[in-house]
């Protein structure tokens, strides 16, 4: 078992107490980074689209995981970043200024819905974004000749000082470029959430009561993490609005918006790590399901993919199975088996076992 | 001097009259105890001093501002904390991170300066650190630092709570119930801490007890309430021989007649 001896205040507020923490993490970034010499196009281009979407997975978990605020329609900001973007960029903006502004309209949108939202909470709010999400939708489908209308709309070339990044012909610099942008807003997240800004988000999320007590302005908070939120998922969004190349009204469904909420569930709730691991999930399970179903077909005949919607069932039951035996998520199962593996072979088996609060009663409230 | 002076408070829920005309003034230094049986106004004249509750009538005024309309998170800044009868801490975070949530009024970074963590951002939270930890040795909570707070017994999760209202580095803390729950060794412990806190530390206690031993053994001067009005004002001895506080915890032989 390691123990961290701590000698210094800068141990518990550096990211890792620990220096195999620090050499795991720098590895990951190295071997991310070496990727387009290991892995062939066609699997880049899905790591870069699962980096996008723990891009977009990040933002969503501000609000749900750390600020404990539901949105349904986070796909509503995808687009406006998406669409802002490339708007900003045919107007002959360069990327290096379209992509922040893009990022900026988003956020500066959502803490203008926040507003009036934040005072609502669980269901209420969640109904409420699901309208912002309608709202919007309909205001690209009329606003023809920015977003090109129903017909849709072409993501130009990124071009950065001269270097091409196009999706297509240069896939490896667009996937770096995804990569140094991921490397940085989750560097900008982790710090956020070791600041006094993050631990009020947290506070707000766990007791309203004596977050007013501590001083902490929790209407402003809240918009705050709305804007946050909604800042990064539309950096998520102008990604994908390039690495899709050409996009219409249709790419921001309100399934999207929902995949988003299961990549934080599923990833677990309340940890950074999670929104990645989720959007692992989601986006290779399609594609595992699909390779499976080949493979049985080839072997043993069975050819599965006659039975239409048999993928999207398959799919929702593993998410199903999830969130009723891991409610922590993937990275709640992942501490939890380094904590059995740490101790080997101490673990016993009620360890983990959820334990029932007593009753918090409404009574201060 | 009196820190804190409430005049003529009183809150009404519809027919209900919750907290009806109460005065009172905590001195500087003071150790001040209200004491009531169940129901008797107690904690919603705390709710009021936090702003948690409108008054329906009444002034509030601490060290000289007038705080009876003031929105409840600018209690916090002018040097008020409190805990909670039912504990309110964050049970998804470490002890320490709760610790350090109390220092939020003591913040001076902005949250861009946060997301770049610059310099400045790392000596304060050093700072808040520093702080968190003085109160940590003072509470004797070494054991618990990293501690997830739902997996805590109750005890300490009280504790956990007093020195979350202490990080602030208050001028007048409000304990709900400190003592409820607790052992004889637990509430001893609190009934040591609350002197500290007033030697030590230089603070104003008002706080809400049933335990009559502990409010003997800390307490300069109690209130007695029942159904929200006062009952009486002194010394513990002077009000636990008061013949109106004596009928409300045990009734008067007449009601037991009737």
């Amino acid at each position: 078992m390691r123990i961290a001896f701590k000698t210094s205040y800068d141990t518990d507020i550096d990211f890792h107490e620990h220096w195999n923490n620090r050499f795991w993490i720098i590895a990951l970034v190295v071997v991310m980074a070496l990727l387009p010499f290991i892995v062939s196009e066609y699997y880049l281009a899905e790591v870069a689209n699962t980096l996008i979407f723990s891009l977009a997975g990040m933002g969503l978990m501000l609000l749900v995981g750390h600020t404990g605020q539901v949105s349904l329609g986070h796909a509503a900001f995808l687009a406006i970043g998406a669409y802002t973007d490339a708007a900003l960029m045919n107007a002959g903006w360069p990327f290096l200024i379209a992509f922040p502004v893009a990022g900026l309209a988003a956020g500066l949108f959502g803490a203008l819905i926040a507003i009036p939202a934040v005072r609502l909470s669980g269901i209420y709010l969640a109904i409420a974004t699901l309208a912002v999400f309608v709202i919007v939708e309909e205001i690209i489908i009329l606003a023809e000749p920015i977003t090109g209308g129903v017909g849709g709309l072409f993501a130009p070339t990124i071009e950065i000082f001269g270097l091409s990044f196009d999706r297509y012909a240069n896939l490896s610099n667009f996937y770096w470029l995804c990569l140094v942008i991921v490397v940085l807003v989750t560097l900008g997240y982790s710090n956020l959430m070791r600041s006094s800004t993050g631990r009020s988000f947290l506070a707000v999320r766990d007791s309203e009561v004596s977050a007013r007590a501590l001083g902490i302005d929790v209407t402003r908070t809240r918009a705050l993490a709305f804007g946050l939120s909604c800042a990064v998922t539309g950096l998520a969004g102008a990604l994908m609005g390039h690495f899709i190349g050409f996009f219409n009204y249709e790419l921001f469904s309100i399934f999207i918006s929902i995949n988003l909420l299961l990549v934080v569930t599923i990833g677990g709730l309340g940890f950074i790590q999670g929104a990645f691991l989720g959007a692992i999930l989601i986006t290779a399970m399609p594609q595992i399901i699909a390779i499976l179903r080949d493979g049985l077909n080839a072997t043993a005949g069975i050819d599965l993919g006659s039975i239409p919607g048999l993928d999207t069932i398959i799919f929702s039951l593993i998410l199903i199975t999830f969130i009723i035996y891991e409610p922590a998520g993937l990275y709640g199962r992942w501490l939890k088996m380094r904590v059995w593996w740490e101790i080997f072979p101490l673990a016993r088996r009620d360890m983990f076992r959820r334990q029932k609060s007593y009753l918090k009663t409404e009574r201060q409230k | 001097m009196s820190l804190l002076k409430a005049e003529d408070i009183a809150v009404h829920f519809g027919g209900v009259k919750a907290v009806d005309g109460v005065s009172f003034e905590v001195d500087e230094g003071e150790v001040f105890a209200i004491i009531g049986p169940n129901g008797a106004g107690k904690s919603t004249i705390f709710n009021l001093i936090s702003r948690i509750y409108t008054m329906t009538r009444g002034k509030i005024t601490f060290d000289g501002t007038d705080i009876t309309r003031l929105p409840s998170h600018k209690v916090a800044p002018l040097g008020i904390a409190r805990t909670f009868q039912n504990i309110e801490l964050f049970d998804h975070s470490t002890v320490l991170q709760n610790l350090l949530m109390g220092r939020h009024t003591h913040r001076s970074t902005n949250f861009v300066e946060d997301i770049l963590f610059l310099p400045k951002v790392r000596r304060e939270e050093r700072e808040h650190r520093k702080r968190v930890e003085e109160v940590i040795e003072f509470l004797e909570l070494e054991a618990y630092r990293g501690k997830m707070i739902a997996g805590l017994p109750y005890g300490v999760r009280k504790v956990v709570e007093i020195g979350r209202a202490l990080a602030m580095g208050p001028k007048l803390i409000l304990l709900d119930e400190p003592a409820s729950g607790l052992s004889v060794e637990e509430s001893q412990e609190v009934a040591f801490w609350i002197e500290d806190m007033r030697r030590d530390m230089g603070l104003t206690v008002l706080m809400v007890e049933h335990d009559m031993k502990l409010v003997s053994a800390v307490a300069d001067r109690v209130l007695a309430v029942n159904n929200g009005r006062p009952l009486a004002l002194g010394t513990p001895a002077e009000v636990q021989s008061d013949p109106h506080v004596q009928a409300a915890y045990l009734g008067t032989p007449e009601e037991d007649a009737a």
